[in-house]
């Protein structure tokens, strides 16, 4: 009774309220009613949040100084980025300018809160081939315009330690199979040493392994058509093969199943209680914060099984910079993204953040190993596969990436999946997508 | 507005007669209303047009799609509601478990936390040496911010660093092989201990700010006839706590229920299915999914539940209430 | 009376009981900050092996503690006094007066309680960009935002708990003070704040600790410059290593204000829960 005299006071009073706001929504894309100044919401690459501030600074007064444009830097954990771009998306309110994932590139573009590079934007950022035509199809769904360009390019390999390996006697592994044998030579568990080191409870980092593994086998995530397609039998078979690292190989320590970052796992090799960790290719300051001397290990690529279908060594990993279809300095944002992916900038970036270049001529300054960097930049270019370039990849991420937590969690727990169990969570992430 | 500005100084507005009522303020009938205008518009702002503002969302498509211009969202009725509860898929199966889950953590957690609140109450009623240390050492946890709180915990849980584990494997040997507690089913017994751990204080200092308020005397008639301790406290202890039971039950159960923040801090984003609480449940589906429709819908379904069981709770009480006077 | 032997029994295991559960974490979170990293890496010890204050330095400089801390502090006592004025006076009008629309009032506030936060999150953020656009008051990602949602959090539980404890003053005190000429003004400042002190001090104690602990909101709706300890404490876990010593020393800095102001004042606290929720 009370309820009902409650809700017949309170909902006119709000309810005008709600309409007279809901009159206020934002209008067409970009303005340039403020060009003196830029907000910039940069991602996490570096060592930590204050670092990366530290080193975007004076890259940033930098442009400042050539422009007049001044730059208001935010850098955000990728804990909070998404929930951040998702409220600025829908209140038309936050930065200029903003670094993404370029695994969400087509999803954010999905939401028209990214404007829209069209050829115009884009001979105001230089043009569209100087970027890597990889890099940039990410930005975007195949035939329409991208809404993000590629900032900072990142790749898969296997780290191992070549200390455990030459005192092994034992080669680099060239395939699956070898890396298996390799592992399970190095695992001595009253050490406390495992073979490998996965960041088994990291869903980014989980689902990124379903897709690679997939892709060896010859399978792809999504039909023709573009909808999602999980349980064929390549996909299937892909995350078994990565589950059974830990539950029929026993090269992983089960405790890998707590680690819900990748840098966990890059602790664990850097303090040698793992030989190998598959990482992307700015693990190396991690690693060598941590007191591994740069001569102690060395990359590969992630080798695929002898029968592989498929070469893939790595999903088409990165950064990409967008503008906000919002932005109140939409000539300003251009140029200073048009800044940020100039030579100078990149190489200048490129070294503390461990990117790979994103432009064609570009010449990868993240290491003095040349060796490395040659095998980063080949794996980058040769062998790596974009995620799907469709709108529900970022569910993919979420659903497929939670699954495997979840199976890597019962693993671990000393349950079995057996590959009817991989099936089934399959299907339910793929039925859980609304597309 | 007619000047009705009776004297009142009963909590409960339905009652009239009292004795010589004092005679009505009659001048500026409209200085409650102003004294009142400050909190009103703040509740309105802050809580009840978001609040409206969310019920209406939950009846439109607010996918990735539509959250850029969400006053255009299409109108879906009531598909929102539909996907949520339909148990066929795994939207609804989802949403279904993290219920039970939820369920079975309220009942846990209030129930305990009553029975040590309760406990630790009684044992400190009497007055004796260090009464005051324990009773200052067991508000700690209440008083400590949650994350800290929550943190602390999860260190202790860490299977190989903790120190639930050491003491378990290591000291106690009641398990041959460290055990998870923050992944798979263990998740559970450990969100259920630590929102324990914040929450049994609460009712602590509740019952002891009721058991001030009981007559010594009581006490004394009662032991004169002989009863024991435990009688004691089920004749006289107990129904003198009515009213803070009263209150207690309910407020926790609302606490407890809505729990965002204990699985929040305390899994992070690696969610357990065992320990996915409800509000964790939705704040993911909402913003981890981009579906704001469907997330809308099941938080308004979890108001409605909880709407449900205060208003039967208020009407039990107090046709108990009644029957007792 | 006399305490028989069961009570005493009775006493003597919850007592042991609950302080073990009480203690155990208090003392993992004492230890733990004063022991280096590296012993905090390896299995759990009781003892620590070495102490080291390393940990409450260097913390200062993992993270940006110091302003987070700040802004936890501003944010948190500006909304804990103004939660306290807004329900005082709400409180007083519900207590005193009759008027029409006042049990509404009160049910809908109460019902405010059980409002799931991850409802109103999204909407509330939507509507401060809008005001804040419309009217420029900046509420988005600042500090002033944080106070207003903050202390209207507090006010359902501070209101209902105020009108509870203005009902035990007796209204023959307002009626000689209004004999004396005194405004309803008047009234509330002269004759019912200080005989409502231990009620206010419980209301303020809940209105900071609300304010202190709240984490859902700060994580959406702080920005870098506006953190609150809530959010930033959870970036230690995000550095190259987690600094697990560093966590639980910072842990350890940003509880002492809160739980000493609270042991401080838990009396009052007691005393108003009595006379106002309780009875």
């Amino acid at each position: 009774m009370m309820q009902r005299r409650t809700l017949l006071t309170a909902g006119p009073v709000a309810l005008a309220a709600t309409m007279g706001l809901a009159a206020c929504g934002s209008g067409a894309s970009g303005s340039n009613d403020q060009p003196d100044s830029l907000t910039y919401w940069a991602s996490n690459q570096g060592q930590s949040l204050e670092d990366d501030k530290k080193i975007l600074t004076p890259v940033l007064e930098k442009f400042t100084k050539d422009t007049g444009i001044k730059v208001s830097l935010e850098v955000i954990g990728w804990n909070d980025l998404q929930t951040r771009i998702q409220t600025a998306i829908t209140s038309g309110q936050g930065p200029d300018v903003v670094n993404i994932g370029n695994t969400w590139g087509v999803s954010l573009q999905a939401t028209g809160g990214l404007l829209e590079l069209g050829d115009e934007e884009m001979k105001a950022l230089g043009g569209k081939d100087r970027y890597v035509d990889a890099a940039l199809a990410t930005g975007g769904e195949a035939g329409s315009n991208p809404s993000s360009v590629p900032l900072y390019g990142l790749a898969y390999g296997l780290y191992y330690n070549t200390k455990m390996f030459e005192k092994a006697g034992l080669e680099p592994p060239k395939t699956w199979e070898d890396m298996v044998a390799a592992a399970k030579e190095l695992t001595d568990e009253k050490k406390g040493v495992w073979g490998m080191s996965l960041a088994a409870g990291s869903y980014t980092e989980n689902n990124h392994f379903a897709f690679i593994n997939a892709v060896q086998n010859g399978a792809a995530l999504n039909t023709k058509d573009a909808k999602p397609s999980f349980t064929s039998d390549g996909v299937v078979d892909g995350v078994l093969r990565y589950l059974d690292l830990m539950q029929t190989d026993k090269v992983v320590n089960p405790s890998n199943a707590q680690f819900d970052n990748g840098t966990k796992s890059v602790t664990a090799f850097a303090n040698g209680k793992a030989a190998m960790i598959i990482n992307q290719n700015n693990a190396n300051a991690t690693i060598e914060a941590n007191g591994m001397k740069p001569e102690d290990f060395a990359a590969i690529p992630f080798p695929a099984p002898k029968d592989a279908k498929s070469e893939c060594a790595s999903h088409l990993a990165g950064i990409n910079m967008a503008i906000m279809d919002a932005t109140k300095n939409r000539d300003g944002a251009l140029q200073f993204v048009k800044y940020m992916t100039s030579e100078d900038a990149q190489k200048e970036l490129g070294k503390p953040f461990a990117a790979l270049p994103v432009l064609k001529d570009g010449k990868p300054t993240f290491t003095d190993d040349t060796e490395q960097a040659d095998m980063f930049m080949e794996v980058y270019s040769e062998r790596a596969e974009p995620l799907p370039l469709v709108p529900w990849e970022d569910q993919f991420e979420t659903s497929v990436g939670q699954a495997m937590n979840d199976m890597f969690a019962k693993i671990a727990t000393g349950g079995k999946i057996s590959r009817g169990d991989v099936k089934k969570a399959l299907q339910t992430a793929q039925d859980s997508i609304r597309a | 507005m007619t000047s009705t500005t009776a004297p009142p100084s009963q909590t409960t507005e339905n009652e009239e007669p009292q004795a010589a009522p004092p005679a009505p303020r009659r001048r500026r009938t409209w200085f409650p209303y102003l004294i009142l205008l400050p909190a009103l518009v703040l509740e309105l702002l802050i809580h009840i047009v978001p609040m409206v503002t969310g019920f209406w969302m939950s009846f439109v498509e607010l996918t990735k799609f539509f959250i850029r211009r969400w006053t255009e969202a299409p109108f879906v009725g009531l598909e929102n509601y539909s996907i949520a509860v339909d148990i066929n898929t795994p939207v609804g199966q989802g949403l279904l478990n993290s219920f039970l889950v939820t369920l079975a953590f309220t009942l846990l957690v209030v129930g305990i936390s009553w029975g040590l609140g309760m406990a630790a109450a009684v044992a400190l009623q009497r007055s004796f040496r260090g009464r005051a240390i324990f009773r200052t050492l067991f508000l700690i946890p209440y008083a400590l911010p949650l994350y800290a709180a929550v943190i602390t915990w999860n260190f202790m849980l860490q299977r190989d660093t903790g120190v639930v584990n050491h003491v378990l494997v290591d000291q106690l040997h009641v398990m041959d092989s460290a055990p998870f507690w923050l992944i798979g089913g263990k998740a559970f017994t450990s969100v259920v201990v630590v929102a324990i751990w914040r929450m049994w204080p609460f009712a602590f200092l509740m019952f002891m700010a009721g058991l001030q308020s009981i007559p010594e005397e009581l006490y004394e008639a009662s032991a004169l006839d002989g009863a024991s301790p435990l009688r004691q406290w089920r004749n006289v202890t107990l129904p003198m706590l009515g009213a803070v039971n009263r209150t207690l039950l309910l407020v926790m159960f609302l606490w407890v229920f809505n729990d965002f923040n204990t699985p929040y801090v305390l899994f992070g984003t690696a969610q357990p299915a065992a320990g996915d609480l409800i509000s964790f449940h939705i704040y993911n589906a909402s913003f981890l999914s981009w579906d704001f429709g469907t997330g809308s819908a099941m938080s308004v379904l979890l108001l409605a539940f909880l709407l449900i069981v205060t208003l039967v709770y208020l009407f039990i009480t107090q046709r108990k209430e009644k029957r007792n006077a | 009376m006399r305490e028989t032997n069961g009570e005493k029994i009775f006493r003597v295991v919850v007592l042991v009981v609950l302080t073990v559960f009480v203690v155990v974490p208090l003392y993992v979170m004492a230890t733990t900050s004063l022991k280096p990293l590296g012993d905090v890496q390896s299995s759990f010890s009781w003892i620590p092996s070495k102490l080291t204050i390393q940990p409450f330095i260097e913390m200062w400089s993992t993270v940006p503690l110091a302003r987070y801390f700040m802004n936890s502090l501003i944010v948190t006592v500006v909304a804990t006094g103004f939660s306290v004025m807004v329900a005082i006076l709400a409180a007083y009008a519900v207590s005193r007066w009759r008027f029409r629309g006042r049990g509404p009032f009160m049910t809908t506030v109460l019902s405010t309680q059980m409002f799931p936060g991850v409802l109103f999150l999204l909407p509330l953020y939507i509507i401060f960009v809008n005001i804040d656009t419309s009217f420029g008051v900046p509420l988005v990602g600042t500090r002033l935002g944080l106070i207003i949602t903050y202390l209207t959090f507090s006010l359902p539980f501070s209101i209902w708990m105020l009108a509870g404890y203005f009902d035990g003053i007796p209204r023959e005190l307002d009626d000689a003070g209004k004999v004396d000429g005194a405004s309803n003004l008047g009234i509330l400042l002269r004759i019912i704040l200080p005989a409502a002190r231990p009620g206010i001090v419980a209301v303020a104690i809940y209105a900071f600790m609300t304010a202190w602990g709240e984490v859902l909101f700060a994580s959406v709706m702080t920005t870098e410059t506006s953190r609150t300890l809530a959010v930033g404490l959870r970036q230690y876990a995000t550095q190259t290593n987690v600094y697990w010593n560093q966590i639980l020393a910072a842990s350890l800095v940003v509880s002492v204000p809160v739980v000493v102001g609270f042991l401080l004042l838990q009396k009052n606290f007691v005393a108003g829960l009595t006379a106002g929720a309780v009875k």
